[in-house]
C-alpha cells in the first residue's frame, strides 16, 4: 500500500524527523489559508499523487507570494499529472501540499527497502539528491553506498555514521544525520514498510539535515496490525477496477490487450499471459482467482473482465488441484448466464475431474470453445480475439 | 533417495486443529506412505486430543520427543505462522514447510536471522509443499498428478509447478521429487540450494526449473549450475509480459527498479548453459530433449 508524501512526512515526524512545516490542501483557498499560517515569503505548492517524478511533470512549483500561491494551486489542483510512473495517461491532482520554503544548500538521497538476497532491510544513501535513484544505480553505480540492517539491534550508529559521511554530509551535521538515519529506520521498521525514500534529503538553511520529500509503501500482508495507516489510503489514487476486485479477493491487474484471462494461481496466470503473447496475440488482465474460486467469485471475475471495453475473448486456465474441474466449469457456465457473455470464451481445464467439468460445459449448451492444453487454448483465444467479434455473441 | 524427504520421514503438522491444517493433513495422510509418516500435531490449547487418530501436542518440542518427528508442515493462520516456524527450529526439526500464505516480511526477516546457525531447512512460505512421488507429500499439490521418477522439478509457484509436471507425466516422465518454494520474497530455501541437493542426489537425471518476475534467485541459481552442476538443467521463467512495479499474485513477483524482469532471467540463465523455453507450454518437451 502507497501513501501520500504529506502522510510520510506526518508519520517520520512522530519519529523526530526535521521536515519543513506543511499542510496538506484540497482547495485553492485552503492552500492560500495554509500559505498565511504557514508564514513566512516562500512557498512550495506540491501535487500530492503516489506516483514519482511529480517535480519534472510540473507538479512541485515555488510561490514567492500569497497571490503566485493562489495561481500555483490553481494550476496544479486537477491537472492530470503524467510522470515516468504514472504512464501516459496521468493521474488526476486532487491534494496538494504547501510547505514552507527552505534554503537548500545541498540534496543527497536515502533510501530503505527489504533486500531479497540478504533478507534484510537495506539502507541506501548517495550523493546524487533529487535524481531518479534507478538512473544514479545504472549510470554511477560507485555513488550508491549501502548497508543492511540486523533486525534486532536495529541500525547501528557506525552504520549510519558510515553512510552519512560517505554521501558528503558536512562533518558538523552527521551527528544530526546519524539520528535521523536511525529514526527512520524505527519508522520504517515499526510500520511494516516495503520502501522508504528520502529524496531529496537536504541540507537546508546552512546547517540543518532535513526530509524534502518522502515516500513510504507498506507490507500489505501487515495490514492487519496497522488500522491507522489503512486508515490513510486514498482510493482516487487507485484503479476502481483494481479496488473492485480486491473486494472480492481477486488478484486482478488490467493490461493493454484485449484477450482477457481468468487463472488459478500467479504462476500460472502470468504463463497464461506470457503464452497469449508468444501465439500473437495481447493479454487484457491478470488475474489469479486463487485457491478457493465458488462460482460467486468466478461471476465476480468475469464482471472486472468485462468492464474492458476493448475485450475480445477470454481465456479460462484452471489446472484443478484441491479446486476441482467441474466446481470450476460449473462456476463459468453460471458465470457466462449471469453476465450474458458476449465475446468468444475458451476453456482449458486439467487436472483434478477433468472430465467431469468438461462434461459440464459441454452439456451447458453454450459456445465455449473447450481445449485441453495451454498451447492450444492460447492460440484459440487468439484466433477468436482476432476473428471479427459477431453480434449474436460467442460463436466458435 | 530422492531430496529433503522420504518414506522415513516423521512429520508433524503445526495448525492440525484448523480446517485448512485437517484437510490437507488428511489428503497426505492418504497419499503412499502418509499413515506411517503423519505421526502428530500441534495446537498449544489442545494437547491430549486427536484428529482422526493423530496425536496431537502442545508444543513442537514435545510432539517431537513423543514421536520422533523430524519435519513439520505449518497451515497456521499469517499472523502467528512465523513464530510457529520460529518453535519448528527452536525444536531442532530437519525441515520446515510452511504452507501459509500472507506472512508479513518483518516477521520473516526476523525469522530468517533466527535461523542463522540452525541446522532447520525452511521451504517456503506461501508454497504448495514438496513431495517425493509414491513415498510422501507434504503440502497441498494434488498427489495423483504425480509418478516416481528421476526428474526433480524446483518452482516458485502452485498450479504452474503442477502443469510441468502434468508435462512430464505426459512424455511418461516421473520425479524423483518435484518442490515449491514459494512467492515470498523473503523466504528459505532458493533454487540456488535445492539445485545443490538435486545434484548430489542419485535418483535424480535430470531437473526442471520453473521462475517468476522479482528478485534474483534465479540468476544466482543460474551462475551456480554453471560452475558445479553435473546435470542437465532447463527452465522457464513467468511473467515476461507483466508490467513493472506491479506486484503479479505473489508477493515477491514484482519487477522494482527496472529489476527482475523475466528477460533478464532467461538471459542469464542461458548465458550459464540453461536451456530455456519462453513457451510454457512446452517445458516438459524441453526436458526430454536434453535426456
Amino acid at each position: 500500500m502507497k501513501i501520500h508524501e504529506y502522510q510520510a512526512k506526518e508519520i517520520l515526524r512522530q519519529y523526530g524527523v526535521a521536515t519543513p512545516q506543511g499542510i496538506a490542501c484540497f482547495s485553492v483557498d485552503e492552500a492560500v489559508n495554509a500559505a498565511k499560517q504557514l508564514g513566512g515569503d516562500i512557498w512550495a505548492v506540491k501535487a500530492q499523487i503516489y506516483a514519482g517524478g511529480r517535480g519534472k511533470g510540473g507538479g512541485v512549483k515555488v510561490a514567492r507570494s500569497l497571490d503566485e500561491v493562489r495561481q500555483r494551486a490553481g494550476e496544479i489542483l486537477g491537472m492530470k499529472l503524467v510522470t515516468h510512473q504514472t504512464g501516459p495517461e496521468g493521474q488526476v491532482v486532487h491534494r496538494l501540499y504547501i510547505e514552507q520554503g527552505v534554503k537548500i544548500d545541498k540534496e543527497y538521497y536515502v533510501g530503505m527497502v527489504v533486500d531479497r538476497r540478504q533478507q534484510r532491510v537495506c539502507l541506501m544513501g548517495s550523493s546524487e539528491g533529487g535524481m531518479e535513484i534507478e538512473k544514479v544505480a545504472a549510470e554511477t553505480p560507485e555513488k550508491i553506498h549501502k548497508v543492511f540492517i540486523d533486525p534486532v539491534a536495529g541500525l547501528s550508529q557506525q552504520q549510519a555514521q558510515d553512510i552519512a559521511q560517505k554521501i558528503g554530509i558536512p562533518v558538523s551535521c552527521v551527528p544530526q544525520a546519524v539520528s535521523l538515519l536511525q529514526d527512520l529506520y524505527r519508522a520504517f521498521d515499526d510500520s511494516d514498510a516495503s520502501l522508504l525514500e528520502i529524496n531529496p534529503l537536504g541540507l537546508v538553511n546552512g546547517d540543518q539535515v532535513m526530509a524534502l520529500d518522502a515516500k513510504m509503501n507498506f507490507d500489505d500482508n501487515a495490514l492487519f496490525r496497522h488500522a491507522d495507516i489503512v486508515a490513510l489510503r486514498d482510493l482516487d489514487e487507485e484503479d476502481p477496477v483494481e479496488i473492485e476486485a480486491s473486494k472480492h479477493e481477486l488478484s486482478y491487474i488490467p493490461l493493454d490487450g484485449n484477450i482477457g484471462c481468468l487463472v488459478n494461481g500467479a504462476g500460472l496466470a502470468m504463463a497464461t499471459m506470457d503464452i497469449i503473447k508468444l501465439y500473437g496475440g495481447n493479454p487484457a488482465n491478470f488475474l489469479d482467482v486463487g485457491g478457493g474460486a465458488t462460482t460467486e467469485k468466478v461471476t465476480e471475475a468475469f464482471k472486472l473482465m468485462l468492464r474492458n471495453p476493448k475485450l475480445q475473448a477470454i481465456l479460462v486456465n484452471i489446472f484443478g488441484g484441491i479446486m476441482k474441474c467441474d466446481v470450476i466449469a460449473e462456476g463459468v457456465v453460471a458465470a457466462a448466464r449471469e453476465v450474458q457473455l458476449t465475446v468468444p470464451l475458451v476453456v482449458r481445464l486439467e487436472g483434478t475431474n477433468v472430465d467431469l467439468g468438461k462434461k459440464i460445459l459441454a452439456d451447458s449448451g453454450l459456445p465455449i470453445i473447450s481445449v485441453t492444453d495451454m498451447a492450444d487454448a492460447a492460440q484459440k483465444a487468439v484466433n477468436a480475439a482476432q476473428a471479427k467479434p459477431s453480434s449474436c455473441g460467442c460463436q466458435s | 533417495m530422492s531430496i529433503l524427504i522420504n518414506r522415513n520421514s516423521r512429520v508433524i503438522t503445526q495448525g492440525i486443529t484448523g480446517k485448512t491444517g485437517q484437510f490437507h493433513t488428511r489428503m497426505c495422510r492418504d497419499y503412499a506412505n502418509g499413515k506411517e509418516c503423519f505421526v502428530a500435531g500441534v495446537n498449544p490449547r489442545k494437547p491430549g486430543e486427536d484428529f482422526e487418530g493423530i496425536p496431537v501436542f502442545a508444543t513442537v518440542k514435545e510432539a517431537k520427543q513423543q514421536t520422533g518427528a523430524n519435519v513439520s508442515v505449518i497451515y497456521v493462520p499469517p499472523p502467528f505462522a512465523a513464530a510457529a516456524i520460529d518453535e519448528a527450529v527452536e525444536a531442532e526439526l530437519d525441515l520446515v514447510i510452511c504452507i501459509t500464505e500472507g506472512i508479513p516480511v518483518r516477521d520473516m526477516i526476523r525469522t530468517r536471522y533466527n535461523m542463522q546457525g540452525k541446522k532447520t531447512r525452511l521451504i517456503g512460505p506461501n508454497c504448495p509443499g514438496i513431495i517425493t512421488p509414491d513415498e510422501l507429500k507434504i503440502g497441498i499439490m494434488p498427489g495423483y498428478i504425480h509418478k516416481k521418477g528421476r526428474i526433480g522439478v524446483v518452482s516458485r509457484s502452485g498450479t504452474l509447478t503442477y502443469e510441468a509436471v502434468a508435462q512430464l507425466m505426459a512424455l511418461g516422465l516421473g520425479q524423483s521429487t518435484c518442490i515449491g518454494i514459494g512467492g515470498d520474497p523473503v523466504n528459505g530455501l532458493k533454487h540456488l540450494d535445492v539445485l545443490q541437493l538435486f545434484n548430489d542426489d542419485d535418483e535424480t537425471d535430470a531437473v526442471l526449473m520453473v521462475g517468476e518476475i522479482g528478485g534474483s534467485d534465479e540468476e544466482d541459481c543460474a551462475r551456480w549450475v554453471k560452475d558445479h552442476m553435473r546435470k542437465p538443467v532447463v527452465g522457464f521463467i513467468a511473467g515476461v509480459t507483466a508490467p513493472p512495479g506491479k506486484r503479479m499474485g505473489h508477493a515477491g513477483a514484482i519487477i522494482s527498479g527496472g529489476k527482475g524482469t523475466a528477460q533478464e532471467k532467461l538471459d542469464v540463465m542461458e548465458s550459464c548453459g540453461i536451456k530455456v523455453t519462453r513457451n510454457p507450454a512446452e517445458m516438459g518437451k524441453l526436458l526430454k530433449s536434453v535426456l
